[in-house]
C-alpha cells in the first residue's frame, strides 16, 4: 500500500512588522493610541535603565544574583500589554519589565533580589505568580490556572513565559500536551534569547523553530521578531483574543536576544563573540521603537530624567528596607505551626538572633507578656 | 454502619467530600473512566463529570504541576498517582513548589492539594510497584505525609488530608486495599492530622509501625503476649510528618523500651528520626537501644525474595527480645 498524507502540511509562519532599519508594514500595523505607544515605550525604558542600575547595585554588593532582562524589552511588554489586571502573569525569572509593568513595585523587586522572600510575595488582589526559578516548572502551573479558570467560567487568560532552553524540558512538552488536550486559555511566550547560559539554540534542539513544536501538541505556533515590539504585541493580541473567545491555547516564539548576561554571575565572553552580540545591538528593540515613535513625534521631553530618578527614589526606598527578623522563617512553611517547628522557632527566640535588630526597632518585651507574632522573646 | 473495606472507604471519603466541596476535583492516570487501577475513584466522574474528575493524559509531572496551578487558582485538586514508584517523575513539582508555595510567596498562595499514592509489597507486584519511599516525602518541609493503616481512619484521614490547606502526600498500603473489612459509620468523620494513636496499651515495650507494618507489629504483640505473656504498647503513627512526637515520647516514658518497624530501607528513614525523637524527650526513661526493623538497604529485590526483605512476625518477635533482654 502506498503512504498517504495523514494530516495538511503544517505551517509556521514569521510575523515582523517594524525591522531593525525601520521599514514600517503598515497594512500589519496594530492600532495602538498614542498614550498607549508612549506607556509601552516609558515600560521598556524602565525595564532597561533599572536593568543596567541593577548591575551595579550587584557588582556594589547591594543586591545578589539576577538575571538582566537587557534586549528582551519587547517581547516583554509587547506581550504582556495585552493582558488585563484579572489575567494571570506567570513569570520565569528574566521577566523585570513584565513584571514591573504587572505592579510590582521596583523596590520590592530590588528586595527580593537581596534575599528577602517578602519581596516576592504577590499583592492580595495580584494575579501574579511569584517568579520561578527551576526551568520550565512553572508552565504547568499556568495550565492548572487557566483549567481553573475555565472550570469556575471566569473570563481569565493565563500568560506563561520562559526562555528557549526551557523548551528542552519535559514541563514544556507536558504543559502544552495538557493545554491542548484540555483547551484552556493560556498563552505560552517563549523568549528565545539565544542563549541558554552558554549553550546556544542550535545546541538546544534540531528544529527549525520553537514556534513548530506547538504544532506537535494541535496548537497553533507563531515565530515573530521578538525585537519589534508592534510585532509582538499583534501576536499576542491575537493569541490573548483567542484564548479569550475559547479557541484555546497558543505558542509564540519571540525570536529576540540576551543582550546581557545570563545571570550577574556570568561570563558571556567565554562562549559567544564580540561580533555577534554588536550585530545584535543593531537589533536593539528600545532604539527601534523610540525611532518609530521620533517620527510619530511622541517622545516626551526629559523622559530619560523622569525614569531615573523613579529608580533612584524606589532604591532609596529598597536601601530603607529594616534587616528581616530571622523568626519570620516559621511563619508561613504550615497554615499552623507543628509542635516540633514551634520548638525549634522557640529555640531561635530563645538565643541571640543571628541578624541583630537596629537599636530601638523593637520595644523590649515585658515579663509576663504575650510576644506578638514575629516578636522576638530575646533576653534584651 | 457498614462493612467496608479500604478500596471502598477511600472511595466514600472522595464521594463524601466531593458533595460537601465543590471545589474538589480528581485528577490522575484511568481516574475517570476506569475509576483508578485499584477502584479507588470508582463511579466518581459518572456522579460529578469529566471536568471534576479528570482522565489526563498519562505525565507525572504534568498531573501534579497543573494540581499546583488549580490549587493557586483557589481549588483543591486531588491527584493519583498510580503507583509511588513512579512519583519521581513529579518529585520536583512536589519539592519545589507544593511544598515551597506558602514560604516561596510569603503566604499569599498556599497549595491544598492532596497526592495519593499506593506503597508498598506485599502484592507479588513488579519493579515500581512493590516500593515504600514515604522518607523523601517526610523528609521536606512544607509537606504532610500520611499513611493510614485500616479502612475507617483511611477515610477519616483522607477527608482531613482534602481539607487540610498545607498539600498532604497520602500513602495507601497497596496489601491493605482488601485486607480487611471494617465498620465505618455512615457519615464523614475526619481524624486530625499529625496524631498518632495507641493501637493497642502495653507496658514492656513501645512498638511503633505505620500503614502496612501496623498489622505486622499487633500479630507481633500478640505472640509476646502468648508466648512471654509481656504487654506491648504499640502505636500507630498514622501520619509521618508532622511526627506525633509527644505521644511517643509519653509511651517510651511508660515503657522504657521502643522498637521501630517500617518498610522503607533502614538509613535515614523514618525509623532513624523517631529513634532521635525518643533520644530527645524520654532519654533517662531508655532501658536499652531502640531497634529498627525495617527492609534492608537494597533496591528492589524482586517480589519471590520480598519476604525475606519486608518486615514479618519472626523479625519484629525477636528484636523486641532482644531489646526486652538488653
Amino acid at each position: 500500500m502506498p503512504r498517504i498524507a495523514v494530516e495538511p502540511r503544517f505551517q509556521v509562519e514569521y510575523l515582523s512588522i517594524l525591522d531593525s532599519d525601520g521599514n514600517l508594514d503598515t497594512a500589519l500595523e496594530p492600532k495602538l493610541a498614542d498614550n498607549e505607544l508612549k506607556s509601552l515605550y516609558r515600560a521598556m525604558l524602565l525595564g532597561r535603565r533599572l536593568d543596567e542600575r541593577m548591575v551595579r547595585l550587584q557588582r556594589q554588593g547591594r543586591i545578589g544574583t539576577f538575571a538582566p532582562t537587557k534586549g528582551q524589552e519587547a517581547a516583554q511588554m509587547g506581550s504582556i500589554f495585552t493582558l488585563r489586571p484579572t489575567d494571570w502573569m506567570v513569570p520565569s525569572f528574566r521577566e523585570t519589565a513584565a513584571m514591573i509593568w504587572r505592579g510590582w513595585p521596583i523596590e520590592k523587586l530590588l528586595r527580593f533580589f537581596a534575599g528577602h522572600l517578602e519581596g516576592g510575595q504577590p499583592e492580595p488582589d495580584q494575579h501574579d505568580l511569584p517568579i520561578t526559578i527551576p526551568v520550565a516548572t512553572q508552565l504547568p502551573h499556568a495550565v492548572g490556572l487557566a483549567y481553573a479558570a475555565q472550570y469556575r467560567g471566569d473570563d481569565v487568560v493565563v500568560m506563561a513565559y520562559f526562555g528557549d532552553g526551557a523548551t528542552s524540558e519535559g514541563d514544556f512538552h507536558e504543559a502544552l500536551n495538557f493545554a491542548g488536550v484540555w483547551h484552556v486559555p493560556v498563552v505560552f511566550v517563549c523568549q528565545n534569547n539565544q542563549w541558554a547560559i552558554s549553550v546556544p539554540l542550535k545546541k538546544q534542539t534540531h528544529s527549525r523553530t520553537i514556534a513548530q513544536k506547538a504544532l506537535a501538541y494541535g496548537l497553533p505556533g507563531l515565530q515573530v521578531d521578538g525585537n519589534d515590539m508592534l510585532a509582538v504585541y499583534a501576536a499576542a493580541r491575537e493569541a490573548v483574543d483567542r484564548a479569550r473567545a475559547g479557541d484555546g491555547p497558543t505558542l509564540i516564539e519571540c525570536v529576540t536576544y540576551r543582550l546581557g548576561v545570563h545571570t550577574t554571575a556570568d561570563d558571556p565572553t567565554k562562549y559567544r563573540s564580540d561580533a555577534e552580540v554588536a550585530m545584535w545591538e543593531q537589533k536593539d528593540p528600545l532604539t527601534r521603537f523610540k525611532a518609530y515613535l521620533e517620527k510619530r513625534n511622541l517622545l516626551a521631553e526629559g523622559l530619560e530624567q523622569h525614569v531615573d530618578e523613579e529608580i533612584a527614589e524606589a532604591i532609596r526606598r529598597f536601601e530603607a528596607t529594616p534587616p528581616p527578623d530571622p523568626l519570620t522563617m516559621f511563619d508561613h512553611v504550615y497554615a499552623e505551626l507543628p509542635s516540633d517547628l514551634a520548638a525549634q522557632r522557640d529555640a531561635m527566640a530563645a538565643s541571640d538572633p543571628v541578624v541583630p535588630a537596629r537599636e530601638g526597632a523593637t520595644a523590649p518585651t515585658q515579663p509576663g507578656a504575650t510576644p506578638m507574632r514575629g516578636q522576638r522573646l530575646t533576653r534584651r | 454502619m457498614a462493612k467496608l473495606n479500604m478500596v471502598k472507604a477511600l472511595n466514600q471519603a472522595l464521594f463524601q467530600e466531593m458533595e460537601r466541596d465543590g471545589d474538589v476535583l480528581v485528577l490522575g492516570e484511568d481516574v475517570g473512566v476506569d475509576g483508578g487501577v485499584f477502584r479507588v475513584t470508582d463511579d466518581l466522574q459518572r456522579k460529578f463529570g469529566s471536568q471534576r474528575v479528570i482522565d489526563s493524559p498519562l505525565a507525572e509531572a504534568a498531573i501534579i504541576g497543573t494540581a499546583v496551578g488549580m490549587a493557586l487558582y483557589g481549588l483543591k485538586p486531588v491527584c493519583e498517582i498510580q503507583f509511588s514508584g513512579f512519583a519521581f517523575q513529579c518529585f520536583h513539582q512536589i519539592e519545589n513548589h507544593c511544598a515551597r508555595y506558602r514560604m516561596r510567596s510569603q503566604g499569599r498562595f498556599h497549595i491544598p492539594i492532596v497526592i495519593r499514592m499506593p506503597y508498598g509489597g506485599g502484592v507479588r507486584a513488579l519493579e515500581h510497584h512493590s516500593e515504600s519511599e514515604e522518607q523523601f516525602y517526610a523528609h521536606i518541609p512544607g509537606l504532610k505525609m500520611v499513611v493510614p493503616s485500616g479502612p475507617r481512619n483511611a477515610r477519616a484521614l483522607l477527608a482531613a488530608a482534602i481539607r487540610d490547606p498545607d498539600p498532604v502526600i497520602f500513602f495507601e498500603a497497596k496489601s491493605l486495599y482488601h485486607a480487611a473489612k471494617e465498620e465505618v459509620p455512615d457519615e464523614s468523620e475526619v481524624m486530625p492530622i499529625g496524631r498518632a494513636q495507641v493501637a493497642r496499651e502495653g507496658d514492656a515495650l513501645t512498638l511503633i509501625g505505620y500503614g502496612a507494618m501496623l498489622r505486622v507489629a499487633l500479630e507481633a504483640a500478640d505472640v509476646l503476649r502468648d508466648e512471654d505473656g509481656v504487654a506491648v504498647e504499640v502505636i500507630d503513627l498514622l501520619t509521618i510528618s508532622p511526627l506525633d512526637r509527644e505521644t511517643l515520647v509519653a509511651s517510651v516514658r511508660k515503657t522504657g523500651r521502643a522498637v521501630v518497624v517500617h518498610e522503607a530501607p533502614k538509613s535515614f528513614g523514618p525509623g532513624a528520626e523517631i529513634a532521635a525523637s525518643i533520644m530527645d524527650g524520654a532519654f533517662l526513661s531508655l532501658e536499652a537501644p531502640i531497634r529498627r526493623v525495617t527492609a534492608h538497604d537494597v533496591p528492589f529485590v524482586g517480589f519471590a525474595r520480598e519476604k525475606a526483605n519486608v518486615p514479618d512476625v519472626p523479625r519484629v518477635v525477636a528484636a523486641v527480645r532482644e531489646t526486652l533482654a538488653f
